[in-house]
C-alpha cells in the first residue's frame, strides 16, 4: 500500500479529532460512531494491523475506512508537520488497496458501478444532464470567456438543479460571460478519486478534458467546490490546465456590476464553509464578501468556522454511499443545530452537496422554521432589486 | 457473552456496543509500550444510569469492566488485563455547571479539557482551569483520577488537589458522591466531610466509574508573560524551585532539559509562567521573580534567557503540541515517559540518573519537572522515544522505563500512573499493611472483583 512506511508514525494523540479551538469533535466520523476505530489515528493503526496481519478484512472495517469524507480537519490539525500533509494520501491509500483486495461496501460499489456505467452516480443518461438549464436561456459553450461546469448534483438532483439556476441567473446578472456543456461531459471525479478508485477519476478525467479542449476552454467557473478541486488540482497532471474558480470567487469581485437594494431584508446569516473550497484550497472569504456585501444582512460565525469548519458529511462519496449516517450524530444533523444555536436565520452554503445534507437535517431536526438553508446567490437575489 | 451483549445494547442502545474485531484491536493498547490486552467488547454510555446498569450486568455476567477517558495514559491502564468490556466514556462530555463566584466547574466524566477549555473561553472568559499538557482529548476525569498535575499546579497542586466533588458508580452499581453535592445542591468543595473522594484517586480505575466531577476554576489574567530561568548546575535546581516558589506569584514552573536543541544540551532551564490583570501588575510579578534568584545572576551561575516574541509564545501556548511531538523524534510516533513524583531535594540525583540510563540504554530522551504547590513536590519526567516500527528499539525504550522506575523508587520517588511492571516495584516497596488495606477496600468495593482487575494486584 502506498504510504505504508509512514503509517507507525501517527501517535494517535487526537489532535486530528478537534478543531484548533477544541469547541467539540470536528471528524465528522468519529462524531458520528465516537467508536476510537472511527477516528484518524483509528484509521492508521488499523490499517498498519492490517498489513501486519494482526487484523483480517471485515465489512465493518470497510465501512470504517470509506466513511471517512475526506474532509481534511485531520491534515489542519494534526500535530506533526510535514506527516500530516500525507494523511488523506494515506487514507485514500487504504481505501485503494480495500478495492483492489474487493472489500468494498455495497453503497461503495453502486455508487462507482453507476459513475462507471454512466458516468454519474444517478445512473441517468448525458443527455439529460443539460436540463437544469432549461428555458434560462443559458448558451452553450462555445467563445464565451467562462465555461460554467455543473457537477453532477447540481445537474441531477432537484434541489441542485435550483441551486445551479440560481448561479447562473446571477453570473447573467453579473455580466459575466459563460456558456455550458450540452451533456457530453461526465462527473468531475473527485470524490471518485477520494475514494481511492484511481482508474476510474483518470477516466473521468480524460473525458472531461478531451471535452473541454475540444471546445477550447481556458477558463472555468464551477458549482461545485468538489468539481473546482478535481479541475484545478488533480486535471492539471492529465494535461488539463484551466484557470478554475468557484463561482463565489468571481462573484465577489463582480459584487459592483449587480444592482443591490439600499437597504435589503435584515437576515442573520451564519456560513457554512464548503471543505473543498475551505480547508482543501484555502478560500475563506470570497463566499464571505458577497454576504458580508448585502446592504441590512448580518453575518455571524458558528463556533467551528473557516478552517474549523465542520463537514456536512457528503465528501469522500458519502453523499451517495451515507455511510456517516447516525440518528442525532449525523455531522449534517450536528451542524445545523450549531448553526441554528447562533440566532442565524439564514444558514448560507456554497455547494449543492452541503445544500442538501443541510437541508435534510434541519428538516428531521424540525429548524427549518427558524433555520432555512439557502445557498449563496439564493440570498444574493433576494437583495436585487426588483426582488 | 451473547445475553450481556443483548443486555447491554438495550442499555445504551445498538450504536454503542461493539464486539467487533476492530474495536477489539484498536481499543487493546494505548501508545506506550505496554503489550496488547483485547477486550471482549467495548461500551459507550451517555449517562450515570446507563453506567449504572452497565455494572449491574457486569456484575451479573462476572465480566470484568476498564473505565477508559482519553485512553492517553500511555503506561497502559485502560487495557483490559483480563478482557471484558472497555466502558469507553467519551459520550459523556457535558459540562453541567460552571459557578464563576465559588469558581469551580462540573462535567461529566468523559469530559475532555479541551472542551472545557473552549467553553470558558467563550462563556467566562474571566476563568480558567489548570490544563495539562496531554493533547486536548484527555478527559478532566481521567487527568484527576491519576493524580495528573497541569498548568496551574504551582498555584493549586495535583489536579487532585483541585476536586470539589465526585459522582461515582460503584462496582456494584450504586451511585455515591462525594465532597459538598453529597448534602447539598452545591460542588464547593471537600470540606468538611470526610473524604471518600481518596477511594478513586490513583485507583487505576479499580474501585468505581467517575460519571461527574467539580473543579476548581482559577482568574484568567488578561496579561501573561514566561521567563526561562537557565542554569547549568543541577545541584542548583532545588534552592533555585525554593527562592521562585516563595515569591508565590508563578502558576506554573516547569524545569526542562533536553540534549537536543544542541544549544539546550547539559542546561537546566526553568519556564515560569505568571500572570496579572494589569501592566503594572506584571511587571511586579516579574521584579519578584527575577529578584528571588539574583545571588545566581550575581555569581554568573545562572541567570534569565532572552526570547523573540515567537518563541515565547510556542512556550505559552496550552497544551502545547511539541511534546507530542516527542514522538516522531525517531520518525517512530512513540514515546513513554515516567513521571516520579518526589522530593524536590532529589533533583540532581534524579537528573544524573536519568541521562545515565538514557545512554545505557542508548534511547532518545527529553527530562522534565512540574513544580507542584510552592516547592512541596515534584512530577520528575524522563521521556523516552522509540520506533513503534522496530520492536528492538520498543524493548530499549521499555528496559529504560523499567530501570527508571527502579531509579525513582530508589531515591525515594514514586512513579506515577505506573503500569502493570511498576506497580509490583512499588507494591514491593510498600508497607504491608497499606496494601492489606487496599485489598481489603477493594473486596468491600467491588466483590466480584470485575473492575479492571489486574491492576494494583501482587503478580
Amino acid at each position: 500500500m502506498k504510504h505504508e512506511e509512514i503509517l507507525h508514525r501517527c501517535f494517535r494523540c487526537g489532535y486530528c479529532k478537534l478543531p484548533s479551538n477544541y469547541t467539540d469533535i470536528n471528524c465528522p466520523a468519529y462524531q458520528a460512531f465516537r467508536f476510537e476505530t472511527y477516528s484518524p489515528g483509528g484509521r492508521m493503526w488499523l490499517l498498519r494491523g492490517w498489513l501486519n496481519g494482526e487484523i483480517t478484512n471485515s465489512k465493518r472495517f470497510a465501512e470504517i475506512m470509506f466513511s471517512c469524507t475526506a474532509c481534511g480537519n485531520c491534515v489542519e490539525q494534526c500535530a506533526f508537520p510535514k506527516f500530516r500533509d500525507l494523511l488523506l494520501e494515506v487514507f485514500t491509500a487504504g481505501r485503494e488497496a480495500f478495492l483492489d483486495a474487493g472489500h468494498v461496501p455495497g453503497p461503495v460499489r453502486d455508487y462507482l458501478t453507476k459513475i462507471q456505467l454512466h458516468g454519474n452516480p444517478y445512473g441517468k443518461p448525458g443527455k439529460k444532464r443539460p436540463e437544469w438549464a432549461a428555458d434560462l436561456g443559458v448558451e452553450p459553450y462555445a467563445d464565451q470567456e467562462y465555461l460554467f461546469f455543473v457537477d453532477d448534483v447540481g445537474a441531477y438532483d432537484t434541489r441542485g438543479q435550483e441551486i445551479a439556476r440560481s448561479v447562473a441567473g446571477i453570473l447573467q446578472q453579473a455580466g459575466i460571460s459563460f456558456g455550458m456543456l450540452s451533456g457530453e461531459e461526465v462527473s468531475d471525479g473527485n470524490d471518485v478519486l477520494a475514494i481511492g478508485e484511481t482508474p476510474l477519476f483518470e477516466e473521468l478525467a480524460r473525458k472531461n478534458i478531451e471535452v473541454f479542449n475540444q471546445k477550447g476552454v481556458k477558463k472555468i467557473i464551477t458549482l461545485s467546490p468538489h468539481s473546482l478541486n478535481a479541475i484545478k488540482n488533480h486535471y492539471p497532471a492529465l494535461g488539463g490546465s484551466y484557470q478554475a474558480m468557484h463561482y463565489t470567487q468571481l462573484l465577489a469581485f463582480s459584487m459592483g456590476n449587480m444592482s443591490l437594494q439600499e437597504d435589503g431584508p435584515n437576515h442573520r446569516i451564519t456560513f457554512h464553509d464548503p471543505c473543498y473550497l475551505g480547508r482543501h484550497n484555502w478560500d475563506y472569504q470570497s463566499p464571505r464578501m458577497l454576504l458580508k456585501g448585502l446592504p441590512g444582512a448580518s453575518v455571524v460565525e458558528m463556533d467551528r468556522n473557516q478552517k474549523n469548519a465542520f463537514c456536512c458529511g457528503g465528501g469522500g462519496g458519502n453523499f451517495f454511499t451515507d455511510l456517516v449516517s447516525a440518528e442525532e450524530d449525523s455531522p449534517s444533523r450536528v451542524r445545523v443545530r450549531e448553526a441554528a444555536e447562533t440566532g442565524a436565520d439564514y444558514l448560507a452554503v456554497a455547494c449543492p452537496m452541503c445544500a442538501v445534507m443541510l437541508e435534510d437535517a434541519a428538516k428531521v431536526e424540525g429548524l427549518e422554521n427558524r433555520l432555512q438553508v439557502k445557498e449563496v446567490t439564493e440570498i444574493v437575489a433576494e437583495y436585487m432589486v426588483g426582488a | 457473552m451473547k445475553e450481556l451483549i443483548d443486555r447491554l445494547k438495550k442499555i445504551v442502545g445498538d450504536r454503542f456496543v461493539s464486539e467487533a474485531p476492530e474495536e477489539r484491536y484498536i481499543y487493546s493498547m494505548d501508545m506506550g509500550t505496554m503489550p496488547a490486552s483485547a477486550p471482549d467488547l467495548v461500551v459507550m454510555p451517555a449517562s450515570t444510569e446507563e453506567v449504572s446498569k452497565i455494572m449491574e450486568a457486569a456484575n451479573a455476567h462476572q465480566v470484568p469492566v476498564t473505565p477508559m477517558g482519553g485512553g492517553l495514559v500511555l503506561s497502559g491502564l485502560t487495557r483490559a488485563l483480563k478482557g471484558g468490556m472497555i466502558l469507553d466514556m467519551k459520550r459523556m462530555n457535558r459540562i453541567t455547571e460552571v459557578n464563576p463566584k465559588s469558581r469551580y466547574a462540573v462535567v461529566e466524566g468523559g469530559t475532555s479539557q479541551g472542551m472545557l477549555q473552549a467553553y470558558l473561553k467563550k462563556n467566562h472568559p474571566e476563568l480558567k482551569h489548570s490544563v495539562p499538557d496531554a493533547p486536548p482529548i484527555a478527559t478532566l476525569a481521567g487527568n484527576v483520577c491519576i493524580h495528573g498535575s497541569g498548568h496551574l499546579s504551582v498555584l493549586g497542586g495535583y489536579h487532585s488537589d483541585m476536586l470539589t466533588g465526585m459522582e461515582v458508580v460503584l462496582p456494584t452499581g450504586e451511585v455515591i458522591r462525594t465532597g459538598s453535592c453529597s448534602v447539598s445542591s452545591d460542588w464547593f468543595g471537600k470540606a468538611p466531610l470526610p473524604d471518600l473522594s481518596g477511594l478513586f484517586m490513583g485507583w487505576a480505575g479499580t474501585t468505581g466509574v467517575v460519571t461527574r466531577l467539580g473543579i476548581k476554576l482559577f482568574p484568567s489574567y488578561r496579561y501573561n508573560d514566561l521567563l526561562i530561568f537557565v542554569c547549568d548546575d543541577a545541584e542548583d535546581m532545588p534552592d533555585v524551585i525554593s527562592r521562585l516558589t516563595s515569591t508565590q506569584v508563578a502558576e506554573d514552573m516547569t524545569p526542562w532539559m533536553t540534549p537536543i536543541p544542541e544549544w539546550a544540551r547539559g542546561f537546566m532551564h526553568i519556564n515560569i509562567a505568571y500572570g496579572a490583570h494589569s501592566k503594572a501588575e506584571l511587571t511586579f510579578k516579574r521584579n519578584l521573580l527575577q529578584m528571588s534568584v539574583k545571588a545566581y545572576k550575581d555569581k554568573k551561575t545562572g541567570g534569565f534567557l532572552p526570547m523573540p516574541p515567537p518563541q515565547k509564545n510556542r512556550y505559552m501556548k496550552i497544551p502545547t503540541p511539541d511534546l507530542v511531538r516527542f514522538a516522531d523524534v525517531r520518525k517512530g510516533g512513540g514515546f513513554e515517559y515516567v513521571g516520579a513524583i518526589m522530593a524536590i531535594e532529589h533533583f540532581a540525583e534524579a537528573y544524573r540518573a536519568g541521562v545515565e540510563i538514557a545512554e545505557k540504554n542508548e534511547v532518545s530522551y527529553s527530562m522534565g519537572a512540574r513544580i507542584v504547590g510552592a516547592g512541596h513536590s515534584m512530577m520528575f519526567f524522563y521521556a523516552y522515544a522509540f520506533n513503534r516500527a522496530d520492536q528492538a528499539d520498543m524493548a530499549r525504550a521499555q528496559k529504560a522505563l523499567e530501570e527508571t522506575n527502579a531509579a525513582t523508587l530508589e531515591m525515594g520517588g514514586i512513579p506515577w500512573k505506573a503500569e502493570l511492571p511498576a506497580q509490583q516495584q512499588i507494591i514491593e516497596k510498600m508497607a504491608p499493611d497499606t496494601f492489606a488495606l487496599m485489598n481489603r477496600i477493594r473486596e468491600a468495593l467491588d466483590p466480584n472483583h470485575i473492575m479492571n482487575p489486574g491492576n494494583w494486584e501482587r503478580a
